[in-house]
């Protein structure tokens, strides 16, 4: 690849991160925090997904006794950190 | 395998609904959103009755609704956020009831994704701007406005984007004339995910954040962002700007932020005002729980205005904003009433509120009052220092209210709303009845119930009485053309004929001028003000002034037949001629010179009415003992000329011509049928071609057993035909849509339309020597509902010889025997009770809430055709039953058992247990009662039972075991075991659901699609030898046939998986099975892999799917019911050219038809993969509602007539499903 093309490639990589939330890249399973960070997009995706599908918020809130404002509430809440804090990071 | 799929009963659980002006005038409606359609629902004020105008597929998902008004306009339109990447303004056309789809704007990709807009929806309320906001990061605004020619307009989208902000709730503020302005409750992320101490997330803040938009400038700037309460989820418009007229403010303006326990007022640089939420002074109330509002509604009076804000146990608060100008003095809350817990809240300005419920039926009440003077404490901010802000961190003292019954609310109407269908079955077990019920297990919680759902209409009895003899017919007939109501009920019996006249009371008169000593023919009103009665011997004209004149029929000969209408009288005499009469202007009756000669003896015969503004119907439909229905004319051209001739298979019964509005066949003008009845109860639809009299586009039903009787009657103003054979059918228009459904009560002899001042719209019909005087209520819908109620969600239940039983159990609530122990408890600790809160029904107030891992649960036994509950069998020690069956074990000559699968303590996320149990039951009473033997644990919780060959065959988690019954419990037998080291090798996620046939067991998993099992008796050994390539969250699962599974999953999609029949073979040769225990697994699985042959997205969570003809004699179809309310069936083709043609038909209409949301109608179709092998019935039905011209193009494309379309989507719904 001459460097020129990968500068065009890496700009727009750049730019779709920018415009796409959570757009995965080269070094995701690289490491351990990548990882991570992927996951954590993953299920945000899916918490989301979630609140976005009626259905699927009526299920779950048969199956746990609760109201449908709560199963979108605690699923908008779990937003936030669905995975937990990130792992410390060692330079990669 | 070829799949047609069908909405026999789309979803009726409503996400949201809007109300305002759609129509334009003064009236108010209500936009209801199905999730996947979308409904107009027109109350009238006066009967506080709900309509329904008018309801339409959108093929797509819709996410978020709002209504708006440009400023100064009369309108209001609705914007649709949805999964399709595109914002959508709807208008609602009054003209053609349809929403007209003004502006579809694009903005990203479809699907419900985390940062495409669709989510949230604010409008400004001066209608001068919209904000449309993804779950996370992505905020567009849009700009309303209106050109010179007065269109709507919309801008191209300002962003107001905040990367790493997750969003819960956006709103737009009232500012009046300033700049239009939302505010956004968002949390942003970037810093905990880049704290891995934690300290970031335990410290993120909440910001409500206010997003300007500067209409001079053309661009959106985030105005001011402050935190607020971590737990807050609504939020909520205050009123504010100032009148133009005066110098008065409407209201503060400002935001109310509603959080878990407490509603905060805020607004940008004024103090916050706190009120917690009041909770129920219940004993046994779970007091630490949270208490978030659901729903709410701001409602505007002449200078004032309130909230209605609903927490989650449906108890309804007004809160009120004390204010001077801008300045908020206090802010109220004090509670209302209590209803069931909303989706959406809708308060009309007629008085009424309408509730949409998030589970089971929606209502409509009207307000007695607002609640104003009573002695209800009322909690204000003013009461707590610093308004309730001294420390916002720590939460308010917890104040309470005592519960009670509706004090400002008054039922009006109620919605009736299968949504939640947990489980159903097909079957028919009511007495006379030739289709099958299909029964569903609905609702949630104490609002659940047990459902009867019949094909037909629902008819109530105002009167019934009996006859001294039996009638052979009934009419009613008003004296004068322009009476509004009937006044005699004619009966002929055998030999006489009786004349009853409708007053306060009925009862016979005399001088009528009808002949009473003869059986009566036909009753008829004819000209401005005589009668007509028709009988063997000949005509009796009976004038206004009591004369009557008499036409005989020729000696030896007598009438056979007649048939009349207000101008024209046609009679058959018994030598096979037709005698046609016509009213002249002068109101004398006056005999055609020419008889015609029929050649056949004449079984029916019919006219229509006289079309408006015209001498006479033209045509006259003779039905011939030579099984010939003959058309001839009455036009004075031609008088008694037969124009066309249509051969039949049996000989007519009843022919009926009714002039009737097909909108699938004309829009404008109604279409003149020609209904013939046969001998055999079959019924032929014919179209009479007004300009040459042919009979063209035939099509046949089934009606029953008996010859078909057809009448002509009158509903809602519009004529329809009422069929008559063992069941009795209605062929009438409601909304622009021809219905035809059966009635669901006795059969009748003979029936007419009775109109009266008590019932304007009844019917009376005679059944033996009964009369009967009806009404049909809900005219429109397909399925009749009957219903029992339950205590508890239903989770599952079989039939099983005459009874149901029923397994139900709620999570977070205390069960009756742990609620009556606390009673017990808290009596002893000396607590006063307050008895009359324990007593409210808990229809209305739900049972008690506890925490997570209680449950209330039971079983139940139900009688489905009396309809009630014959034994109910609460469970104690916090367990809950979640499977059930009947099995006949073997060791004990095949006596049978029910064994219910428990488990104690259950949590649901995640998932455990302390323990599971099955509970083995025996039959006591026939049935009627149960008697537990023994209680056997299990180290999970059992969700799946099935019997399998004398044994019981568990799901237990996610291991598959076989068990048989011994004395003190029930003893495992043998355990799936995969792999050549012999280590049990469970599934992978929990089993959910079990089929048998044969030796085969088929799996489904909760994660991971079904897996085929055979059992290998000799070794003892449970295989699996087969299972899906694909992952899938399996929901419901049958067999339909020995190798193939219709699976339904939790995304809302219907897949059928068939195993190489050869395989299928190979496994059942291999007696021992070790074969495949030795064969090498494929993809990390079973060696095999079953093959997709069909993929659906039906876009409701598959709850049941069961196999079953739904008509008698009909083909087997796969029915499913839906999460929200649907059931749908798939039919699969006979024929490759009618796969070919139903397949191309789709494709025309798929260009033609654009969804109403903007989502393309084969990527929802194939949401999460590419349909497979199933045609879109309910596309292909809206052919019928296209305009003419491009119903011909399409139909010319397809080498058909639209006639022959029409008909090939008719024989597929009806052939199939009856509907």
């Amino acid at each position: 690849m001459s460097s020129e093309l990968r500068y065009t490639a890496n700009t727009q990589l750049e730019h779709l991160h920018a415009r796409y939330t959570g757009t995965g890249h080269a070094d995701l399973t690289k490491n351990y925090s990548r990882t991570r960070e992927w996951l954590t997009h993953q299920h945000r995706d899916t918490l989301s997904s979630i609140v976005g599908h009626p259905t699927l918020t009526s299920f779950l809130a048969i199956a746990d006794g609760v109201s449908i404002a709560r199963v979108k509430y605690d699923m908008t809440q779990k937003m936030l950190q669905p995975c937990g804090p990130p792992p410390k990071k060692d330079d990669d | 395998m070829h799949l047609y799929n069908l909405t026999l009963q789309p979803p009726t659980a409503i996400t949201q609904a809007i109300v305002g002006n759609f129509s334009g005038v003064r009236q108010q409606e209500i936009i209801t959103s199905y999730g996947t359609r979308l409904e107009l629902l027109r109350p009238d004020p006066q009967t506080g009755k709900i309509a329904t105008i008018l309801s339409t597929d959108v093929f797509g998902s819709i996410r978020s609704l709002a209504a708006f008004r440009l400023t100064g306009g009369t309108k209001d339109y609705a914007i649709v956020g949805s999964d399709s990447g595109r914002i959508i303004i709807l208008d609602y056309d009054p003209k053609t009831s349809s929403f007209v789809k003004l502006h579809q704007e694009t903005f990203g990709k479809s699907g419900a994704r985390r940062i495409v807009p669709g989510q949230y929806l604010a409008v400004d309320p001066k209608g001068r701007s919209a904000m449309i906001s993804a779950m996370e990061k992505s905020k567009l605004v849009y700009i309303l406005n209106r050109d010179a020619a007065a269109n709507l307009t919309i801008s191209s989208p300002l962003e107001a984007h905040k990367n790493g902000a997750i969003i819960h709730h956006i709103v737009g503020l009232d500012v009046g004339f300033e700049n239009p302005t939302f505010a956004a409750l968002e949390v942003d992320y970037t810093e905990s995910d880049q704290d891995p101490t934690g300290e970031a997330f335990r410290n993120a803040e909440k910001m409500l954040t206010y997003y300007e938009l500067d209409l001079g400038l053309n661009h959106v700037v985030r105005k001011w962002s402050e935190p607020t309460d971590p737990r807050a989820n609504l939020l909520l418009q205050v009123p504010g700007g100032q009148l133009a007229s005066s110098d008065r403010f409407d209201g503060p303006s400002g935001v109310l932020v509603c959080c878990e326990d407490h509603i905060i007022y805020r607004h940008m640089d004024a103090p916050q005002h706190r009120v917690p939420i009041p909770r129920r002074k219940h004993p046994l109330d779970n007091r630490d729980r949270g208490m978030l509002i659901v729903s709410a509604v701001m409602h505007k009076m002449k200078g004032a205005f309130f909230f209605l804000v609903q927490n989650e146990d449906g108890d309804l608060f007004k809160v009120t904003i004390e204010h001077e100008d801008e300045e908020v003095k206090a802010l109220k809350i004090k509670y209302f009433d209590t209803v069931p817990v909303a989706s959406s809240l809708c308060i009309l300005k007629s008085g009424f509120l309408f509730v949409a419920s998030e589970f089971s039926n929606h209502y409509f009440y009207q307000f007695q009052k607002l609640g104003d003077d009573d002695d209800e404490p009322e909690f204000s901010s003013t009461s707590y220092r610093s308004f309730g802000m001294e420390d916002p961190t720590s939460p308010l003292p917890h104040e309470y209210f005592r519960p009670r019954p509706l004090e400002n609310l008054a039922l009006a109407d109620e919605i009736e709303s299968l949504d939640p269908i947990l489980d159903s079955k097909v079957l028919n077990i009511l007495p006379n009845s030739d289709t099958p019920q299909i029964f569903a297990a609905c609702g949630r919680g104490s609002r659940s119930s047990l459902r009867t759902l019949r094909h037909g209409l629902e008819v109530e009895e105002s009167v019934s009485s009996d006859l001294p003899g039996i009638p052979n017919a009934v009419w009613t007939t008003k004296k004068r053309e322009d009476d509004a109501y009937d006044s005699y009920i004619i009966l002929s019996f055998v030999n006489g004929t009786l004349v009853l006249s409708i007053g306060e009371t009925i009862e016979e008169v005399q001088d009528t001028g009808f002949l009473s000593s003869a059986r009566t023919l036909a009753v008829q009103q004819i000209g401005t003000d005589a009668l007509l009665q028709v009988h063997p011997e000949g005509i009796r004209h009976v004038l206004a002034n009591g004369h009557v004149t008499e036409w005989k029929a020729p000696s030896g000969k007598s009438i056979v037949n007649a048939t009349t209408n207000k101008r024209q009288v046609v009679v058959a005499l018994s030598s096979a001629e037709l005698v046609y009469f016509e009213l002249d202007l002068e109101g004398q009756l006056n005999e055609y010179q020419d008889r015609k000669a029929m050649g056949s003896t004449v079984l029916a015969l019919s006219i229509a009415e006289v079309p408006e503004g015209r001498q006479r119907t033209p045509f006259l439909a003779v039905g011939c003992e030579d099984q010939t229905v003959r058309v001839i004319s009455l036009d004075p051209e031609s008088t008694l000329e037969t124009i066309s001739l249509q051969a039949l298979t049996a000989p007519p019964s009843s022919i009926c011509i009714a002039e009737m509005l097909d909108a699938s066949i004309n829009k404008s003008q109604p279409t003149l049928f020609v209904n013939i009845g046969l001998q055999n109860g079959v019924l032929l639809r014919t179209v009479l071609d007004p300009t040459n009299g042919q009979l063209t586009d035939t099509r046949t039903r089934f009606l029953g057993t008996r010859p078909v009787k057809l009448i002509r009657v009158q509903i809602q103003r519009n004529p329809a035909i009422l069929a008559l054979s063992s069941r009795s059918w209605l062929n009438y228009i409601h909304q622009n849509h021809m219905y035809f459904t059966p009635l669901i009560f006795e059969s009748f002899d003979f029936a007419w339309s009775f109109s009266a001042e008590l019932s304007p719209e009844g019917l009376i019909g005679i059944t033996g020597s009964t009369l009967r005087i009806f009404q049909i209520p809900k005219l429109g819908t397909q399925l009749k509902q009957d219903s029992i109620p339950l205590l508890y969600t239903p989770r599952k239940f079989i039939a099983h010889e005459n009874y149901f039983y029923l397994v139900e159990g709620d999570h977070r609530v205390l069960g009756e025997d742990a609620g009556e122990k606390k009673l017990a408890e808290l009596r002893q600790q000396g607590k006063k009770i307050d008895q009359e809160v324990i007593d409210l029904p808990v229809e209305v107030f739900g049972r008690p809430k506890a925490p997570a891992g209680t449950w209330g649960s039971a079983i139940r036994i139900i009688d489905p055709v009396k309809a009630e509950t014959v034994a109910y069998i609460p469970l104690d020690s916090n367990e809950a039953a979640f499977s059930l069956a009947v099995v006949p074990f073997s060791v004990r000559g095949g006596e049978l058992h029910l064994v219910v699968g428990t488990a104690a303590d259950t949590t649901v996320s995640p998932r455990s247990c302390s323990s599971g149990f099955l509970r083995t039951y025996k039959f006591t009473d026939e049935g009627r009662g149960l008697e537990l033997l023994h209680k056997t644990e299990t180290d999970d919780v059992p969700l799946a039972l099935l019997a399998f060959q004398g044994r019981l065959v568990a799901g237990v988690g996610k291991a598959l075991r076989i068990y048989d019954i011994g004395k003190k419990k029930l003893l495992r037998k043998v355990e799936n075991k995969v792999g050549n080291d012999n280590t049990i090798q469970t599934f992978t996620s929990p089993i959910i659901t079990l089929n048998t046939q044969g030796s085969r067991i088929i799996v489904g998993e909760m994660q991971e699609s079904v897996s085929f099992v055979a059992y290998k008796a000799p070794e003892n050994r449970l295989l699996v030898f087969a299972d899906d390539s694909q992952s899938r969250w399996v929901s419901a699962v049958t067999m339909v046939d020995y190798n193939t599974v219709a699976i339904g999953d939790r995304f809302g999609n219907v897949v059928v998986n068939r195993l190489d029949p050869k395989e299928s073979e190979q496994v059942d040769e291999d007696p021992t099975g070790a074969g495949i225990l030795h064969e090498k697994g494929v993809l990390m699985g079973a060696p095999h892999k079953t093959k997709m042959i069909a993929h659906f997205h039906v876009g409701d969570l598959i709850t049941s799917i069961h196999k079953v003809a739904m008509v008698a004699g009909g083909r087997e179809i796969l029915l499913y019911t839906g999460l929200h309310g649907t059931v749908g069936i798939l039919v699969p083709f006979v024929s490759k050219e009618d796969v070919d043609f139903i397949s191309t038909l789709e494709q025309h209409l798929r260009t033609e038809q654009s969804s109403l949301v903007g989502r393309d109608q084969l990527s929802w179709r194939g949401y999460y993969t590419p349909v497979k092998a199933v045609v879109d019935g309910d596309l292909c039905e809206t052919f019928a509602r296209l305009p003419g011209p491009k119903q011909s193009a399409i139909a010319g494309e397809l080498d058909r007539t639209v006639g022959e379309v029409l008909k090939k989507l008719e024989q597929l719904r009806v052939t199939t499903s009856g509907f």
